[in-house]
């Protein structure tokens, strides 16, 4: 907390009712601060209503790089509070916390008048209309830039990026911002971040949605059919222009029984081909996902999980399609299963999956999350990698070409259509090596041994997992409940408890004998999860012998899984 | 399309036959059709290598490896969809869906309609036999209501799905509807479907010896249509709806520009697009 350390971080969540501009006054705080040479990261958290509900952007700065929210918040700022007190659960609070609301806009709602945070008043709405051509939400920006010691230049730099082409509205939005500043110094209190370390390194402000799709096509996609659902639909979105640009395409399916089977078509064709989908739209492209392990096309399916069962809540995090992704596929049916565990991680890992896809002629499937889709971050540019996809091809005119040929690796040479003397019939139906249907005992259990094999055998290397850090009690996770582990370990390790962090990315085919490298000397183990039912946990008892205590830390969403949690668990396991 | 230099004939039909031997019952109309398609692709003198069949589930769906094109035998009803990937990644290759009419009327109806729409330009043969044949004789969208069968033992009560109308109505480019016991007949129409650019429909009646083997009599009630073509959709729709339904001929032919966006033409490199990530 604030008193008894330097700040290198501060947690502000600006709120108000929809068009009050609480994104646009959020976005432009992280981009004033990544231009100052802060870290940051904002998460948009809203109501139901398409239009008008509810809004608020949480943000957190800091010094070092930013996965994950904070455990509070430092400063609440409502713009107005129509509902805002829906948020109360997303929104700690403690007796570090400011909380800033417009005396024209009524009392705050009790759960946060009751909250030990200090109360403060700032008036939006006057000022706004004081300055005509102003609104509310720069007053708002200004506030929290003035509290958090942002540099006005920088923040002045954003807004007239911004308003260029309106000169009247720039004028009068500068003002405004000033009178935020203004109001911050009144306030009086200090949450101003520690200093940016060196001068900012190549930088990137991306979502994960975006940098999923970025990372697809440097594997090497050129093909994307999808039909629009939260929250994948900014990676669609994203992908749409990005695709064109490139001399590839993205095409909107009629259903997501449709998009699969697109990108199935696409891939048969050669091109390397996505889709990317939430869970509602990847219970419905199940079969069609069979189809590709079955006739061996490469697919890479991204999951943007969201709050299930069903419907479930669209617009929240939670890691609960896991089983789905390891499991959910009728008949033997090995695929590759990846998470990503950072923003920045969306890119290199998204890229695996192509490369992955492509080198086995499989489906791969990326589990990323709400939290990363439609989060925004100021992330270290990520490193080039080399995955790119190459598929085994055949040539024109083999002798005897056999498209599914009982190969040492269990790939085998794909003929692509155009290529002579070497067309075969691709078939989801059981069958030989030459790919004629097959009901024969002999030839199922060969194929079915070969699709394995491919999987089981190849080398994954260092990509598995990120293991980080040693300790007699280790935590094991996944995707964006990462951010919040590697916390607490950094945590921890300050109080003097060591822990070691196990942070898997390929969650199949599973990697049983690395795991238990990577579990060497370890005598507890702590899963984390965000689910309701230990997915995650049950995953891991199912396909590995962990030779330690294990204990399984989990909560669905749509609440984060929070630094401290994991840190205090950790703290009382480990003086048990 | 894909073709081999004028006039030289490179292919005969029996070229783009597989040495596999179909599955299929003696007499089923499904033959003839595999005979009509090898006929066209000769006609055309078809790259075999560039061209490919795509089906879904069923007797008919297991027409692609009966020929020696590139074949994707996919799941039951997606047949249309991933030929339209196929077609939209790699335009410059023939794509023929085929396939029945629970695959593409009931379980693939959905895609059956967009397909019209979209006018990827695919070719889409249905080998109607007013039954579901694979799985043993159960009505299909296209079975009269008063048919008996184990699983609807007083006949459905359910009207039967036009796809002419609906074809029509969807905006296909192209219809038509052809009969097997006429494998010259059908081949002609095929080739003209391939050749149409955008997508072309040709609902085939082909009988099910099997399951509904009174369709032995269609030979006697088909006829030609007694009128040319059109290409104005409503009057192809009210001669199709008044129609005894064994009218064969091209029905319409429209000038609708297919749907290809353009593949293939970067205008950037892929390092160029993390511009935009950058503060
Ligand atoms: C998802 C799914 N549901 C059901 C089936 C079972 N099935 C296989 S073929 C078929 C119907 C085939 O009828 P049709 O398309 O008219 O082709 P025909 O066999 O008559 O040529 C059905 C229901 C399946 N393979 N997949
Ligand atoms: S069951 Fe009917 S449709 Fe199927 S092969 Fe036999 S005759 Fe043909």
């Amino acid at each position: 907390m604030a008193e008894v350390r330097a700040r290198t971080s501060v947690s502000i969540a600006i709120a108000g009712s929809g068009g009050a501009g609480v994104m646009t006054a959020g976005n432009m705080l992280l981009e004033a601060a990544a231009k100052a040479g802060w870290y940051g990261l904002m998460v948009r958290s809203s109501g139901p209503q398409i239009r008008g509900g509810e809004a608020a952007a949480l943000m957190r700065i800091g010094t070092h790089p930013i996965d994950g929210l904070d455990d509070r918040f430092d400063i609440l700022l409502a713009i107005d509070w129509q509902n805002i007190n829906r948020f109360a659960d997303e929104l700690p609070l403690d007796g570090g916390s400011l909380v800033v609301g417009d005396p024209d806009q009524g009392e705050a709602p009790e759960v946060y008048v009751k909250s030990p945070a200090r109360q403060a008043k700032v008036s939006m709405k006057a000022t706004a209309k004081s300055i005509p051509g102003s609104w509310p939400n720069m007053v708002a920006l200004g506030t929290a830039a003035g509290l958090i010691g942002l540099p006005k230049t920088e923040v002045a730099k954003v807004v007239e990026q911004s308003l260029r082409k309106r000169a009247d509205t720039l004028k009068a939005s500068l003002e405004a911002v000033d009178a935020g500043y203004a109001a911050a110094a009144e306030i009086g209190a200090d949450y101003a971040l520690a200093a940016p370390g060196s001068a900012p390194s190549a930088r990137w402000l991306v979502s994960g949605n975006q940098a999923a799709g970025y990372g697809a096509i440097r594997g090497g996609v050129r093909f994307c059919a999808a039909y629009p659902i939260t929250p994948a639909t900014e990676m669609l979105e994203y992908l749409a222009p990005a695709l064109a640009d490139v001399g590839g395409v993205l095409v909107q399916a009629e259903d997501e029984l449709a998009s699969a089977n697109m990108i199935i078509g696409a891939s048969f064709g050669g091109l390397p081909s996505i889709t990317a989908t939430a869970g509602p739209g990847l219970a419905l492209m199940t079969e069609a996902i069979g189809l590709a392990v079955a006739s061996e096309v490469p697919i890479v399916v991204v999951d943007v999980m969201r709050g299930g069962p069903s419907t479930g809540i669209p617009a929240k995090s939670e890691q609960s399609d896991l089983s789905m992704a390891v499991y959910g596929l009728h008949g033997d049916a090995p695929r590759i299963v990846v998470a990503p565990n950072s923003i920045a991680d969306c890119v290199v890992t998204t890229q695996w999956a192509v490369h992955l896809a492509e080198a086995l002629q499989s489906p791969a499937l990326v589990l990323s999350d709400q939290y990363f889709g439609q989060t925004r971050a100021v992330v270290d540019r990520p490193a080039d990698v080399t995955f790119v996809g190459s598929r085994l091809t055949a040539q024109a005119n083999t002798e005897g070409y056999r498209r599914y040929a009982l190969t040492e690796s269990g790939v085998s040479p794909m003929a692509i259509p155009g290529t002579a003397g070497v067309a075969y019939t691709a078939d989801g139906l059981e069958h030989n090596e030459r790919g004629t249907p097959s009901s024969q005992s002999n030839d199922h259990a060969k194929q079915l041994a070969k699709r394995e094999r491919k999987l089981v055998g190849h080398d994954y290397g260092g990509q598995w997992a990120d293991i980080e850090g040693d300790g007699d009690i280790a935590v094991l996770t996944f995707g964006s409940s990462t951010c919040a582990v590697r916390e607490a370990i950094e945590r921890a390790r300050r109080d003097g408890l060591n822990a070691k962090l196990v942070s898997v990315r390929l969650l199949a085919p599973a990697q049983p004998a690395r795991l238990k490298a990577a579990l060497e000397g370890v005598s507890k183990v702590l899963v984390v999860e965000q689910n309701f039912g230990g997915q995650f946990h049950k995953y891991l008892r199912a396909e590995y012998d962990i030779d330690a205590d294990v204990r399984s830390f989990r909560r669905p969403g749509p609440l984060p899984i929070r630094p401290d949690e994991v840190h205090r668990e950790l703290t009382q396991w480990s003086r048990a | 399309m894909s073709t081999a230099p004028a006039q030289a004939v490179t292919w005969t039909p029996q070229d783009y036959k597989s040495d596999y031997k179909p599955i299929w019952c003696p007499g089923c109309g499904d033959y003839s059709v595999l005979s009509s398609v090898t006929k066209a692709f000769a006609a055309l003198q078809l790259k075999p290598e560039d061209t490919v069949v795509v089906s879904g589930i069923g007797c008919s769906s297991r027409i692609p490896a009966y020929t020696s094109c590139y074949g994707f035998h996919g799941v039951h009803g997606r047949s249309l969809v991933a030929g339209t990937g196929l077609k939209i990644a790699r335009p410059e290759l023939t794509v023929v869906v085929a396939g029945g009419d629970g695959d593409g009327y009931s379980i693939g109806g959905n895609h059956f309609l967009h397909a019209c729409r979209r006018n990827v330009d695919i070719t889409y043969i249905v080998m109607d036999n007013h039954v579901y044949g694979m799985t043993k004789g159960q009505p299909s969208p296209t079975t009269e209501p008063d048919w008996v069968s184990k699983l609807s033992p007083g006949g459905t009560g359910v009207r039967t799905f036009h796809p002419l109308v609906i074809a029509l109505a969807a905006g296909a480019n192209f219809v038509a509807r052809a009969f097997a016991g006429d494998p010259n007949g059908t081949a002609e129409m095929i080739a003209e479907a391939i050749r149409t650019p955008g997508f072309s429909f040709i609902e085939i009646l082909s009988p099910c010896v099997t399951f509904r083997p009174e369709q032995r009599e269609w030979k006697k009630v088909v006829h030609p249509a007694s009128v040319q073509w059109t290409d104005d959709p409503a009057r192809a729709a009210r001669r199709v709806m008044t129609d005894d339904g064994f009218n064969v001929g091209v029905l319409y032919k429209g000038i609708r520009p297919p749907y290809q966006p353009p593949v293939g033409k970067a205008r950037k490199r892929v390092a160029d697009l993390e511009k935009e990530f950058a503060i």
